[in-house]
């Protein structure tokens, strides 16, 4: 509680106290009147200064201009007709009571959701004669040597030169499972080293790396407004003056009606009293102080469970999401170039690939890449004499005296050599010793573990379409679509064509039903842009990614897309469940007080309980983790 | 030229209000008051001096809402 919540709090007390003493006060006409206005300048003395200096600036349709009304309206009524001043000081009591529960509320989430985000480093330690020096992140220099010990968040991006240890990933990514790194692993800033000692050599500076950027994001996210927020922001300025005339004309056209038209007497106190009712419920503040909370608290939610939102908007956005259109490569595969099968060899898979390996080994192709990491050893470069690279074809080289040709079967044609097709899915490397065939070896891309699961999710979460765009072949992409169960296809795309298809997709739509963009960042910017909305994953120091998608999600995992779908369409559903309430309950109030039914007591619900709940609502919106 | 101020106000209308104070002072390009943050973000107009220009900022805020603090 701040020290401004204390005072109140005690002010809120005071007056209550005070007032509830006064009940049993068997005291009449001036004293009491006296005796009355202490609780009351108690509790309102701040409202009234503030309405008078509203009133001079020429602010006139505020929340304190209405109680100030309101409330001394009551207390000259009470003078001349009813007595009862309890009314006027109930009122304003309801009111602080409501204000202060609300800067409560909110200034509780406010630091709740900040410390979600909290990862910020205060300091880097370098080494400086043996002796650790903590020193401010943003003044390491690119390539500076760096230590973190356990327990420490690992300050800026860098590669590890010394030592190894596991890091917990999970503020970053959500993910629980720590990361193990060890010397030449890359590592970023914002986890936490948790077992080991190790020496970071930086990479960035301090606000180019990756903690830096994601605070930059995370904090300016509510600064872009959703519709829903525009929406509230313009309804306040229309709905509080259009209250406050329909108050007056409430007060005075129907009495000056009762007086000409039918000769009743005009009964003024009673048409006074319902237009004050009415300005009692009419101040907007359950809608303007719940709708922001409420994205703020979603978009905290999710970057909880690594899911940055970059926008109130985008949340907006992607809760009417019902195309999910995907990036093949990196996004629902591995993008890793696999060993997936060697077939109708003589010898063993290991010499094969051994061989291949070697033969390979002068190419920095990602073919050539898996190789090596199929091998799994060092290669010996020795054993390798004249390589002779074939363009479009393959390599034929001599390892241990032995002529070896590894290459597709154009290369096999050109040899002469009888080769055996292959039926798997991928790049086929047939092989051939001394010119005779020893079998081939099938490379592909590996579907992510979890990519089928997420297409499921997506469904269940209510996405009506699932595409898969690729640059690859036909047959590779249809069989991953179809076992992934992705309903549409388009294969053999240049990243133009993904634009294009995006686009056409766009046209085809309806205009409610958004389409996301799933990629993996790297080459997808343009098609990130495009769609309604980009979701870049895997971002974990793509900084292309972080630019140019809406929602970035933190690790590799293709489910995590339909949480965040989830996540939107609760917090959206808060929203206007809170729209709807607080309307509703005004509008219902406000008929209810013009036609005299209700009493001020109820207007005060109207407001200050509506206002409640809807916090209370709002903060719903925070608890993601089950979704 | 942006830059990003901290603020200090208690009510989410109140804020609303700020904003618009804000968007009208000369000088201004674009501001956004952020209530959540308690972060005032303003886009300056070219040539425009912002400390000179908050000055102002900082005083049509206090007219409509006499309860707020800009950081200058």
């Amino acid at each position: 509680m701040s020290k401004k919540q204390k005072k109140m709090l005690f002010r809120i007390i005071m007056a209550a106290v005070l007032m509830v003493i006064l009940q049993f006060l068997p005291v009449t006409g001036m004293i009491r009147f006296l005796l009355y206005m202490v609780p009351y300048l108690i509790i309102g003395y701040d409202i009234l200064i503030k309405a008078g200096k509203g009133i001079r600036n020429r602010q006139m349709f505020d929340e304190s201009f209405l109680m100030a009304i309101a409330t001394v309206g009551a207390i000259v009524l009470a003078v001349f007709k009813s007595g009862d001043y309890t009314e006027a000081i109930a009122v304003m009591l309801f009111y602080q009571i409501g204000e202060w529960f609300q800067s409560y509320a909110v200034g509780k989430s406010r630091r709740n959701i900040s410390e979600l985000m909290d990862i910020r480093p205060d300091y880097a330690n370098i080494e400086l004669d043996g002796k650790l020096d903590q020193v401010d992140p943003d003044e390491v220099e690119v390539g500076s040597t760096i230590v973190v010990q356990p327990g420490e968040k690992v300050p800026i991006d860098g590669i590890v030169m010394e030592g190894s240890s596991s890091l917990n990933t999970s503020a970053l990514t959500g993910e629980s499972l720590p990361r193990e790194v060890s010397v030449g692993d890359e590592i970023i800033s914002g986890c936490i080293n948790m077992t080991g000692r190790i020496k970071i050599q930086t990479t960035k500076e301090f606000g180019e790396s990756t903690v830096s950027r994601i605070l930059d994001l995370v904090e300016n996210a509510s600064s872009r407004k959703s519709k829903s927020e525009d929406f509230i922001s313009k309804f306040a300025r229309v709905y509080t003056p259009l209250v406050c005339y329909s108050a007056l004309a409430l007060a005075v056209l129907p009495p000056l009606f009762r007086v000409f038209f039918m000769g009743l007497p005009a009964d003024w106190g009673e048409w006074v009293y319902r237009a004050l009712t009415f300005l009692v419920i009419s101040c907007p503040c359950a809608l303007v102080v719940s709708i922001p909370l409420s994205f703020f608290a979603g978009i905290g939610g999710a970057s909880k469970e690594g899911i940055l939102v970059k926008g109130s908007n985008y949340l907006e956005t992607l809760s009417q999401t019902k195309y999910v259109v995907f990036d093949k490569t990196g996004t629902l595969t591995q993008g890793v170039f696999e060993v997936n099968g060697i077939h109708h060899n003589k010898m063993e898979n290991e010499k094969l690939v051994e061989y291949a390996a070697l033969a390979e080994s002068a190419s920095s192709h990602p073919i050539s890449k898996s190789l090596q990491r199929a091998y799994g050893k060092e290669l010996d470069r020795s054993r390798v004499t004249s390589v002779q690279e074939i363009s479009g074809r393959g390599v034929i080289a001599t390892v241990d005296g032995k002529e070896i040709a590894a290459g597709n079967n154009k290369l096999m044609n050109e040899l002469n050599i009888k080769y055996i097709d292959c039926h798997h899915v991928g790049t086929i490397i047939h092989m051939a010793i001394d010119g005779e065939y020893a079998g081939h070896i099938v490379i592909s891309d590996v579907v992510k573990e979890n990519s089928r699961e997420a297409i499921a999710a997506l469904k269940t979460s209510g996405v009506e379409k699932t595409v898969m765009l690729t640059g690859d072949a036909k047959n590779v992409a249809d069989q991953v679509a179809s076992s992934l169960g992705i309903q549409e296809v388009y294969s053999e795309l240049l990243p133009a064509g993904k634009v294009s298809k995006v686009e056409e997709l766009l046209d085809k739509k309806p205009a409610r039903a958004k389409l996301a963009f799933v990629g993996d960042g790297i080459n997808d910017a343009p098609v990130l842009s495009r769609a309604d909305i980009g979701i870049a994953m895997g971002a974990m120091g793509s900084d292309a990614a972080i630019e140019a998608a809406d929602i970035v999600l933190m690790d590799d995992d293709p489910v995590k897309i339909a949480k965040a779908i989830r996540i939107s369409r609760k917090c959206l559903r808060i929203v206007y469940e809170n729209i709807w309430f607080a309307i509703g309950i005004k509008a219902i109030c406000l008929v209810l007080g013009a036609l005299g039914i209700a009493n001020m007591w109820l207007a005060v619900f109207a407001d200050v309980g509506v206002m409640i709940i809807a916090v209370l609502n709002a903060i719903r919106a925070l608890f993601v983790k089950n979704l | 030229m942006k830059k990003t101020y901290k603020i200090e106000v208690d009510c989410a209308n109140c804020a609303n209000k700020m904003e618009e104070a804000a968007k009208k002072t000369a000088g201004v390009k674009h501001a956004v008051v952020n209530f959540m943050t308690l972060k005032m973000n303003v886009e300056f107009e070219e040539g425009a001096e912002p400390k000179v220009v908050m000055q102002e900022v900082r005083a049509n805020c206090k007219k409509v809402e006499d309860d707020c603090e800009v950081f200058i």
